[in-house]
């Protein structure tokens, strides 16, 4: 928001800096045109666009013809009245929360183990990153062959260990593509989180952490009373752009499983896609988009207190 | 004393074993696109019901047929080819869009840049998943379907905010004092900009570069939204969408292709990371 109310005040530089400096008034001219073109692009190609999707959602659009009439909120209740709708949000929320808590716990783990000195740990460092480094749509099709229905080595591992005595079918049954739609989302993001929550261990102070052991406070002690509190609010960064990443996800979820079996794993993001873009009613679609919104708004927010509070703490 | 060092003996044991755990987790399915892009059809496709054969390992000779009927007989290269050209545009875009806005950021918009600053960051959480519906409409009026300048157009709406970001953080640590000199010295502002401040924030905008690039190779859902026609798709749309005849995949093609883009960007992309997180995180805290 405050873009848009900034495109109308030019940005002045500061007056004390300007009565200093021999070239002040040059300054004031150069700050705003170094900016502009930033400025310009995000107002033009994300602001613009940005109002279109809230005004494509009251109206009847359709893609193909250029003709945009108003509707006013009838997309949103034909929404409000529509199982699949409901499904895709709850499966957002479902999707964004349990991946997170479980990134939570495992990024923590992870932070700890490379925390501490073994051999191998700058690879092993490496390594974990891979997930979040490689390409989604590309990696997700890994996870798509890995759950494959007849060749899946999950069920071969499964069965040989005499875990599983009938069959899995991943894409097939509405509970397993959750799980493993969710098992990608944690596989792709834990990394992530680790890396952050590690440097947010670093940034402990030693002092703290050997006063604890100096007071004869067991690991587990240590790690509940000492380490685990400090590391709350860079915990909570992680798993809030987390939430990001996985509530405005559209790739693992469309090659996993198209929204399949039965449109029983849509996400807002899938179901907009397909009603805007494959069913070609584009209004539909923005109405179905626009519900990312509030989950975005509220993230952001979280986001922009805690950021404030961790610099706080350190 | 014994007690203590057999103690200390299995927390070490817990520490490799957790170690372990965690890489295999990671790296799984990259170990899952490698054997499988040079397992010959008849090892490859076996059910998984076949108890006697092991899925996990070559049960033949390794063959390089997928990675030939890859190269060869798909359009492969050609995806190669169109994502290199966007994305040397998008950098180039990127770059002379967000290291001006970057410095102005950071040094001459006062306290307004801090909440600017902010305020191009939170674009950043606008995602593509929002904008690709208005963006449809957009592009076919502008008549760029199935054009890559479509994707030209569209990628620096999230490289530039996150690039200006990124920017100005580096600008922020060159320190004052070099550039105060410089003005002193009686060079102009923009002088100083160019013999002062940007060869010390060449190490930021290479980063940069290979953010912008990385983002433009990972993109997926705008490029399924404009660009329908084969021979125009970029690597992360070809090689999901398009590597399959009617329902059946080629798997071992595919897995070639995924093996061969993700790993060196990945490798590239994790060089940077502590960057990125820096950027995204610190950065955010620091305002």
């Amino acid at each position: 928001m405050a873009l848009r109310r900034s495109a109308e005040f030019p940005v002045p530089a500061p007056a004390a800096q300007a009565r200093r400096r021999t070239l002040a008034d040059r300054e004031s001219v150069l700050g705003p045109l170094l900016l502009a073109p930033a400025l310009l692009y995000v107002i033009l190609l994300v602001g613009v666009p940005f109002v279109l999707a809230i005004l494509l959602s009251f109206s009847s659009a359709v893609s193909g013809g250029l003709e945009f009439s108003w509707v006013g909120f009838r997309n949103f209740q034909m929404l409000l009245s529509d199982s699949q709708f409901h499904r895709a949000l709850q499966n957002t929320l479902r999707f964004m929360i349990v991946s997170q808590l479980l990134v939570m716990v495992l990024a923590t783990a992870a932070a700890h183990v490379l925390d501490a000195a073994f051999v191998g740990r700058r690879l092993v460092r490496s390594l974990l990153l891979l997930p979040w480094a490689a390409p989604v749509a590309l990696s997700s099709m890994a996870w798509v062959w890995i759950f494959d229905s007849t060749f899946s080595v999950i069920n071969w591992t499964a069965k040989k260990l005499g875990l599983l005595q009938g069959w899995w079918y991943w894409f097939g049954d509405p509970g397993l593509a959750t799980v493993a739609i969710i098992t990608v989302h944690v596989w792709r993001t834990f990394p992530f989180a680790t890396v952050v929550i590690l440097a947010g261990m670093a940034a402990i102070p030693q002092e703290i952490k050997e006063a604890a052991l100096m007071d004869g406070a067991g690991f587990w002690r240590r790690l509940f009373h000492v380490s685990l509190p400090m590391l709350l609010p860079v915990v909570a960064v992680a798993v809030l752009f987390g939430l990001v990443f996985t509530a405005t996800d559209f790739s693992v979820v469309w090659l996993l499983t198209r929204g399949g079996p039965y449109n029983s794993t849509h996400v807002l993001s899938t179901l907009a896609f397909q009603r805007g873009i494959l069913g070609a009613s584009l209004g539909q679609g923005a109405a179905v988009a626009v519900f990312l919104l509030p989950i975005l708004l509220v993230v952001a927010v979280l986001l922009l207190r805690v950021a404030r509070r961790a610099e706080v703490g350190t | 004393m014994r007690a203590r060092r057999v103690s200390r003996l299995l927390r070490r044991a817990l520490l490799y074993a957790a170690a372990l755990a965690f890489t295999v987790f990671a790296v799984f399915p990259f170990y899952w696109m490698l054997i499988t892009a040079f397992k010959q059809n008849r090892d490859l496709y076996v059910g998984a019901t076949n108890l006697q054969h092991i899925p996990w390992v070559f049960n033949e000779t390794p063959t390089l047929q997928h990675v030939r009927l890859l190269f060869l007989n798909t359009p492969y290269l050609l995806w190669l080819r169109n994502t290199a050209f966007v994305g040397a545009l998008v950098v180039l875009i990127t770059l002379l869009v967000a290291v001006p806005a970057g410095y102005s950021l950071a040094r001459l918009a006062g306290r307004w840049g801090e909440r600017l600053g902010i305020g191009i960051f939170l674009t950043y959480l606008i995602p593509p998943t929002l904008l690709f519906l208005p963006f449809a409409r957009v592009i076919s009026w502008l008549g760029l379907q199935n054009s890559p300048w479509a994707l030209v157009l569209v990628y620096p709406t999230f490289t530039v905010p996150f690039c200006t970001w990124l920017m100005m953080g580096f600008f922020r640590s060159v320190p004052r004092e070099l550039e105060e000199q410089g003005l002193v010295d009686g060079y102009s502002r923009l002088a100083v900009i160019g013999r002062v401040v940007l060869p010390l924030a060449t190490p930021g905008m290479l980063t940069v570069v290979i953010f912008a690039f990385t983002l433009v190779l990972q993109e997926f859902v705008y490029a399924l939204t404009f660009i329908s026609q084969v021979d125009r798709m970029t690597i992360s749309l070809g090689v999901p969408v398009a590597l399959v005849r009617g329902d059946v995949f080629y798997w071992g093609s595919l897995m070639a292709a995924c093996f061969i883009t993700s790993v060196p960007i990945a490798v590239v992309y994790s060089a940077f990371m502590d960057r990125f997180i820096a950027g995204l995180t610190a950065g955010a805290v620091k305002g």
